[in-house]
């Protein structure tokens, strides 16, 4: 087993990656709209589509444009549904993104089946492939750094997100919690809602071409959602979520490689190892977490406050 | 400008309809609420009490009328009212402290992109010690008991420093001590001038609570003084054939002689 700066790389895509989905995914965890990633993530593909069919690019541009629009949309149908068609959310959300996704690869079979717009690629991703495409950021007599421009785009992306949710945090946190004292206040929670979508599906699409949609989903739920189970505040929550991701991202890599190694099996990808290590990760904090299952398997009786 | 309705009212509902799926919930519903009163608005379940007070905050579509906050619409004097949601309304698993939550009531204050600051956090703990749980202000809400929750949310309102407060149901399901909080707060605002209005369920304390009060069942079947318009004869018009709690009504009516 030889490390190469391939390896760097393909940690670095990862890990700006992870967080920039953990970031958003943990408001969604708080509104229990968790899978509102999942439905917007395959939802952005016709928007993806018509942005191609209009502008004739694919540049990133048009691309990011076309997915922000197509995940407010998913957000709002998803709402009509609900609320015209009585059906609840979840559901609401199933016939949207499906219905969404459907046209997407239809629009994309019948008018630009020539666009490289891989199917296979879309899922899993290519992020062994990112080292091949780099970007020079800087470069002298001595020294060049050269860096992935997935890591380029997706670290766009990552700061996107970290200036909307430090601008926003109070408004988020309140529209999150009580989105009626935020009506009251005048704080808009419904656009706070479609910003919140705007990010995910932004985001999905910076992660999409370089770390595939499965992974985007995991990133945007799981480090969440460990992070809850290990604490109950919303600061350490999100950095929690920050840790989980970037330890998916590292460890799911670096296991990507030695474990088919050890075992002697065939390669594996590594996408696919950090959503799995993302995974474990959830695993372990249910078991030993503060809240884990061991702890209450203890049998240990909580003292009292009054006698503590 | 509407006779009927002159701006002195904290609040006036001219003719207000609302309805679900074309199922109306309140019908025709016009009311003026007095200056400085401690209003309690009582009916059945489904009468529309709750659904009355989201109308009047723009938080739910109003199919037909309005709403005017001293004669003007409630767009233009936000800053006039504080709005206690019923507690079931929120996730108290939410990771955020008790003065977090509270804090959220200076938000408007603070404005846009702005931090909460000291000066906000030290308001807050205020506020919780008011409602006799400052001790409590860094615990995490869903630590905290069910009559706690709704002092949180008391307190929120209180930083509001409203002139007009919507209460839903702030005595659902609290423990005694919180009731009595509960009440001797909505008496220190209402002795500052404040009007209060409170939806509320407990036919038995109606009497001692309010001094004014609406009856309400989709229609509003009385409204005016406690003392006026709490009778048997509105109660069973309001309540109708739902109320088997006819024994609870004979001992509230009992208890308006004693006050």
């Amino acid at each position: 087993m030889n490390w190469t700066v391939n390896d760097l790389h393909i940690i670095l895509v990862g890990t700006l990656c992870a967080v920039a989905c953990a970031l958003p995914g943990t408001f969604l965890l708080l509104r229990r709209m968790s899978m509102m990633g999942d439905a917007i993530s395959h939802a952005v593909l016709p928007g993806l589509a018509l942005a191609f069919l209009i502008s004739g690019t694919r540049t990133s541009f048009w691309m990011f444009f076309g997915a922000a629009v197509a995940g407010v949309l998913t957000a709002l149908f998803t709402q009509w549904i609900t609320r015209f068609g009585k059906v609840e959310r979840g559901a609401a959300m199933g016939i949207v993104f499906t219905t969404l996704f459907a046209v997407g690869l239809i629009l994309i079979k019948q008018t630009a089946d020539h666009v490289d717009l891989d199917a296979g690629c879309v899922l899993y991703g290519a992020l062994e492939y990112t080292p091949l495409n780099l970007v020079t950021l800087f470069e002298n007599d001595t020294f060049i750094v050269q860096v992935p421009k997935a890591a380029v785009v997706i670290g766009a992306t990552l700061l996107f997100n970290i200036l909307i949710l430090g601008l926003f945090f109070k408004e988020f946190t309140m529209a999150s919690f009580d989105p009626s004292l935020a009506q009251t206040q005048g704080f808009r929670p419904m656009l706070m809602h479609y910003l919140l979508m705007t990010m995910v599906a932004v985001t999905t699409v910076a992660a999409f071409e370089a770390v595939g949609s499965i992974i985007v989903i995991a990133m945007l739920i799981v480090p969440p959602a460990t992070a809850y189970l290990l604490t109950r505040r919303l600061s350490l929550l999100i950095a929690f979520s920050i840790v989980v991701a970037v330890l998916s991202a590292v460890l799911g890599h670096l296991s990507s490689q030695a474990l088919p190694y050890f075992l002697g099996l065939p390669e594996t990808t590594s996408s696919g190892m950090m959503a799995t290590t993302a995974g474990c990760l959830f695993l372990l904090a249910w078991l030993f977490g503060p809240e884990g299952l061991l702890k209450k398997k203890s049998g240990k009786l909580e003292m009292p406050e009054e006698l503590s | 400008m509407r006779p009927e309705h002159p701006p002195e009212f904290p609040l006036a509902v001219h003719d207000l309809t609302v309805a679900y799926h074309r199922k109306p919930v309140l019908w025709d519903v016009d009311l003026n609420i007095p200056e400085g009163s401690l209003t309690g608005i009582v009916g059945p379940n489904g009468a529309g009490k709750s659904t009355l007070l989201k109308a009047c905050l723009d938080l739910i579509p109003k199919t037909s009328g309005e709403a005017l906050v001293y004669g003007k619409s409630y767009e233009e004097q936000r800053d006039l009212i504080a709005y206690v949601p019923q507690r079931e309304s929120v996730d108290w698993d939410f990771p955020i402290s008790a003065r977090d939550v509270v804090a959220m009531g200076t938000y408007r204050k603070i404005g846009w992109f702005k931090r909460v600051g000291a000066a906000q956090k030290k308001q807050a703990l205020e506020a919780l010690e008011q409602v006799g749980i400052g001790h409590l202000a860094d615990r995490q809400i869903a630590q905290l008991s069910g009559g706690q929750q709704q002092r949180v949310f008391l307190a929120r309102a209180l930083v509001q420093d409203a002139q007009i407060y919507f209460m839903d149901e702030p005595f659902a399901a609290v423990d005694a001590a919180t009731e009595q909080a509960i009440i001797e707060l909505l008496q220190s605002l209402n002795a500052r001038g404040k009007t209060v209005l409170c939806v509320h369920h407990d036919l038995a304390t109606v009497s001692r609570y309010f001094d004014h009060l609406v009856l309400l069942n989709m229609r509003v079947v009385a409204s005016g003084p406690t003392a006026e318009a709490f009778t048997r004869e509105n109660l069973q018009k309001t309540y109708g054939g739902k109320l088997n709690l006819l024994d609870d009504v004979a001992q509230a009516l009992k208890n308006v002689g004693r006050h």
